[in-house]
């Protein structure tokens, strides 16, 4: 291995080296300050005399006269299973007082793609206990389903609901052929603040998670380059315990809109031409990078499945961030201020939120057979109800008619009963389809037009007691 | 070149002097545009796009991590090419056909490795060639010399190449051979197999293009009744993320009627082409009760598989469309989405450092659409059959935003715009396409057909429904603002009329049963049942019916569910009485 003291220019987070041997595209390197610094980097881009690097760190420290050493190899992450339990931080170095780890392997964190012929389709339903997301927007084992959000609002308590209350119901019936098939949480922060770090650490800790987890940590305050590579040790990480340790791995990412910021970062550092407000043309091959990197894989018993958090910059969706993550996502759930502001919790509004593995993960013999009919139609009313809301303030509730006025206490019912549950509360399916009847039951028959009418005689409610019940609720 | 050619004929070989993501320069590489070359150590795939000097730009089809200045570059001498022959129905490729199955069991692992490499469609699987030609005959460039049965539905009609110069028949075989063997041979010493090769940025040639007038009926009961496309036509499909570009083309995919369907997943998810390989062998082809895959061939490069074969899928996919065209199928081929191929022209451009245009997309994006739906169309061959490829483009724009380039420049080319919505598609209006916004320019000349297929009254009973959706529109802008109630009579009941055209007419649930597919008969006669509702109702309004009755009617919410209906006629029939009797006993 060669070292160089051959700088030649220093630019943001990139360092320019002239070289007389041929670099790897993607190498990792070492660069060593005058004051025995180590800081590490990686080759973005190389020619025959002269390689610029990036260096996760920083270059602050960096002279002239700094050392580069080129380790012929790309980047790896040392994967184990003794990784569970552990807290690294976003280089995947531990920084708890746990024991070395030994790796069993070390992977390229730059994970090659799935063969499209070589997954398995995902449909097997989720648990989350969350009747917004089980009853309107199912969560399935290998998905990749996003939360959008904003800055101060409720996200990260929504996916500790979510990484605590996970579950897949014939597993806890049965439990037979899926054996050893156990689940983990893995958790990737990037750029949040200690405190948000702090409130994930201590519920892992009250609910004795953090066992069956690996912390990845980059914090606000640790490079921003670093970001770059944190989501894919965690993923490589992911990767190996679903598909060769066979458990089945939630994959919490946040925030993704730092991550983000750092590729404009270093692509402003390299002049090149920006994509749309700035951000890099290769930003959405890039973030597929990683959400593709979710799934299932024939022949395998694991999943990755991965709930990334991204807080939208001015609560806009159309914004880069998170347009290109809905482009490549299965789904979005979208944490609303309005209804944070209404006191909602969870504050999910089920309108634009998705899953698009949802079909095929629910019905008969998966959750219920009037899964399906049931969140059409309520997404029907709920939309109904939402649009009079705009009326009623012109008009007054007078002015409408006997269903519409139905209509707008289905909406009122739908957020206060079906979505605020509150984040301790855990409900199975059938107390989330239950309710979604109560509901639906304010209707009349006839303006259940999504329901397939066997449904409609099985479980719509035509004792009036029981509506006054749910309206008298709320 | 093709992946088929074994030989290693490379015509030089130079060194690699950069390497920036999937772009590699190299030196003292004798190349032309478009050559195919193996990168590195590794002899990863790639392609020439930049010459200057003595240095050569290719850009790479597999990931460049590790490749360094210094390894070799080898030219093959031959541009990017397909194999074409038998095996390419039922197959699932990357964007530069290679059979993912096959890398599958190369690689022996379900993760894509670098520097495999296979044939397009397998060397030694043998087929049965019938020949349709005797010794003597004589036969010119694209004329059939025989048949094999490539799957249960399709015909493989084997075909002179169209680069031949033709001639005598002085050989024929019959019976079991594999792809490269020579089956047909000419006086001329030319020798055909089952195998044949076509530049994928180079046109297939024809004889003439025609204006379609056959629509390629397609199930879905908005596109059929009111935004048709012609066998051999174009359309294209934008909506933010979320709003159903996938499920429509899935649809289309799934009940078209087409001979064959090319589906190409340009840079969108894995699991979306997960699910058309396990969902097309258990679906039915309408048509026939076959598997799907059996006219069906897939191209996939996902959106985490390299950028540069991103770029070629789509062409990958067009040439086979057009070989299959050839043979006189008619074949629809689905491009989802289109937008992630313009974003890959955009990257390997910036990389080169070309001068960007809007949007930073290269000034040539608005040609290279232009060269890709110029591809479909209605044609007479150029062995005297006629064939066709219809071009469905899902366009992905950037927020939502139609104005920007890549949607522009499709609008300008392709006559089918089914525009998507995000507001229906957040109320689950599926499928979202927005009535108001979405055209086609086709209907005119496909009118005759429904008529005298389907109904002769067709295009009038459609002109009804636009008529009733346009006056809807219009007096929603009023109930925004008054609410319903102040509406005069007959208002409410065209606003009533409109929601069943909405609900029932416009709205067909992709993942029902029975909904998921309508012939255009039951698309006809839905239609008709909402204009009796119509009628009957205006008649009891007029007289003296107050019109809170006439909407409560019991049997009218019925008319939601002729979708899910199988046995629609007798449905639609009583449906049909019971409403004239309910309304007329009113009065
Ligand atoms: N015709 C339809 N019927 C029922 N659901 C649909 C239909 N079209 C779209 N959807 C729903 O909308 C979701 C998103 O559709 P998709 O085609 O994947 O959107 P896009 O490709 O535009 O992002 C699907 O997962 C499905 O739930
Ligand atoms: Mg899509």
């Amino acid at each position: 291995m060669k070292e160089y003291q051959t700088i030649t220019e220093i630019s943001g987070p990139l360092v320019y080296a002239e070289v007389d041997e041929a670099i790897g595209y993607d190498e990792i390197v070492e660069i060593e300050t005058a004051q025995g610094e180590t800081l590490r980097g990686q080759v973005l881009e190389s020619s025959e005399d002269v390689v610029a690097i990036q260096v996760f760190e920083g270059t602050s420290g960096i002279d002239r006269d700094a050392s580069v050493r080129f380790l012929g190899e790309t980047m790896k992450m040392p994967v184990t299973e003794d990784l569970l339990g552990r807290v690294l931080d976003g280089s995947g170095r531990p920084i708890d007082d746990g024991p070395e780890i030994v790796p069993e392997e070390r992977q390229d964190i730059v994970g090659a793609a799935i063969n499209p012929y070589s997954r398995e389709y995902p449909e097997e339903f989720i648990e989350t206990g969350v009747s917004a997301i089980d009853g309107m927007n199912t969560l399935v084992r290998g998905q990749k389903l996003p939360i959008f959000s904003s800055s101060g609002q409720p996200h990260s308590e929504l996916a500790m609901q979510i990484a605590r209350q996970a579950s897949v119901p014939e597993e806890e019936e049965g439990g037979d052929d899926e054996e050893g098939s156990e689940f983990a949480v893995i958790f990737g922060a990037m750029g949040i603040t200690q405190e948000e770090a702090n409130e994930f650490m201590e519920d892992f800790e009250r609910t004795g998670a953090l066992e069956r987890s690996v912390v990845f940590m980059n914090l606000a305050d640790d490079p921003a380059v670093e970001r770059t590579v944190t989501p894919r040790m965690v993923l490589t990480t992911a990767e190996y315990l679903a598909f060769e340790k066979d458990y089945h791995v939630l994959v919490i990412l946040t925030d993704m809109t730092n991550y983000c910021e750092a590729l404009r970062e270093i692509g402003a550092a390299r002049e090149e031409v920006p994509g749309r407000r700035g951000y890099p043309g290769y930003m959405y091959t890039d973030l597929a990078q990683l959400y593709e990197r979710a799934g299932r894989i024939k022949g395998r018993d694991g999943s990755v499945t991965q709930i990334p958090i991204l807080t939208m910059p001015g609560d806009d969706d159309t914004h880069p961030i998170p347009d290109l993550t809905g482009y490549i996502t299965e789904g979005q759930i979208y944490v609303d201020p309005d209804l944070n502001s209404q006191g909602l919790q969870p504050p999910i509004n089920v309108l634009p939120s998705l899953s698009r593995l949802m079909d095929d993960g629910i019905g008969e013999g998966l959750t219920r057979e009037d899964h399906a009919d049931v969140k059409d139609q309520m997404f029907a009313a709920y939309a109904e109800g939402e649009d009079l809301r705009d009326l009623v303030n012109i008009v007054g509730r007078e002015a409408l008619s006997e269903l519409d006025n139905k209509y707008l206490d289905f909406a009122d019912a739908f957020e206060s009963e079906f979505i605020d549950q509150g984040f301790e509360q855990n409900r199975d399916i059938e107390e989330t389809l239950s309710i979604g009847w109560d509901l639906l039951s304010m209707l009349p028959k006839d303006a259940l037009n999504r329901i397939d009418e066997e449904f409609i005689e099985e479980y719509y409610r035509e004792d009036d007691s029981e509506r006054e019940v749910v309206e008298a609720a709320d | 070149m093709s992946k088929a050619d074994t030989t290693d004929a490379a015509t030089d070989s130079g060194v690699i002097q950069s390497v920036s993501g999937p772009v590699v320069t190299a030196r003292d590489l004798d190349a032309r545009m478009n050559d195919v070359v193996y990168v590195g150590d590794e002899g990863l795939m790639g392609e020439v796009i930049e010459i200057e000097g003595d240095l050569t730009t290719v850009q790479v089809y597999e990931e460049t991590s590790g490749v360094g200045p210094g390894e070799p570059v080898e030219n093959t001498g031959e541009p990017l090419s397909v194999d074409l022959g038998p095996g390419m129905l039922d197959a699932i490729y990357d964007g530069v056909q290679r059979p993912l199955d096959v890398l599958e069991g190369k690689m022996g692992s379900p993760y894509l490795d670098r520097g495999v490499d296979a044939p397009g469609i397998d060397l030694e699987e043998e087929w049965e060639f019938e020949p349709e030609v005797a010794e003597g005959d004589v036969v010119e460039p694209g004329d059939v010399v025989g048949v094999v049965e490539e799957t249960v539905t399709i015909d493989h009609k084997v075909m002179v190449p169209p680069d031949y110069e033709g001639g005598e028949v002085v050989a024929v075989e019959s019976g079991s051979f594999d792809v490269t063997e020579t089956v047909v041979e000419l006086d001329n010493g030319e020798e055909v197999s089952m195998h044949q090769e076509w530049p994928v940025r180079e046109a297939r040639p024809a004889n003439d293009k025609k204006t379609p007038r056959t629509p390629l009926v397609s199930g879905q009961r908005i596109l059929d009744g009111l935004f048709p496309i012609a066998k051999g036509g174009t359309a294209a499909i934008p909506g933010p993320f979320g709003s159903g570009k996938t499920v429509t083309q899935h649809q289309l995919a799934k009940y078209a009627d087409a001979d064959i369907i090319v589906y190409v997943g340009c840079g969108e998810r894995g699991n979306e082409m997960t699910e058309v390989i396990e969902d097309f062998p258990e679906l039915e082809d309408p048509a026939n009760g076959n598997p799907l895959m059996a006219r069906t061939s897939l191209i996939a490069n996902t959106s985490n598989m390299p950028v540069a074969a991103r770029e070629s899928c789509i062409y990958t996919g067009i040439t086979i469309a057009e070989y299959y065209r050839d043979m006189g199928y008619d074949v629809a081929l689905m491009a989802d989405s289109t937008s992630r191929w313009a974003e890959a022209m955009r990257e390997i451009s910036s990389r080169l450092e070309e001068m960007p245009g809007e949007e930073g997309y290269p000034a040539y994006l608005a040609a290279r659409l232009a060269q890709f739906y110029e591809r479909a169309g209605y044609f007479e061959n150029i062995n005297g059959t006629e064939g066709s490829v219809s071009a469905i483009g899902a366009v992905s724009p950037p927020g939502g935003d139609f104005s920007e380039p890549v949607t522009q420049n499709t609008l300008r080319i392709v006559k089918t715009f089914w525009a998507l919505d995000a507001d229906l598609a957040e109320r689950r209006h599926f499928p979202s396409i927005n009535w108001n916004e979405s055209y086609s320019l086709y209907k005119d000349q496909l009118d005759p057909w429904f008529e005298d297929e389907v109904a002769d009254d067709w295009a009038e009973r459609r002109q009804w429904a636009v008529d009733v959706l346009d006056e809807e529109t219009e007096l929603q802008e009023i109930v925004q603002l008054v609410g319903k109630d102040a509406l005069p009579d007959d208002q409410q009941l065209t606003l009533e009329v409109a929601r069943y055209l909405r609900e029932a007419y416009l709205q067909q649930n992709a993942f029902h049963p029975v909904d998921t597919f309508c012939p255009p008969e039951k698309t006809y006669l839905m239609l008709t049942t909402i204009q009796t509702f119509n009628d009957e109702a205006f008649d009891a309004l007029d007289a003296g019916v107050p019109i809170e009755e006439i909407i409560d009617i019991e049997s009218a919410p019925r008319i939601n569910r002729i979708g899910v209906q199988e046995d629609y006629e007798e449905y639609v029939e009583d449906l049909k009485a019971e409403i004239t009797e309910e309304l007329r006993s009113l009065y």
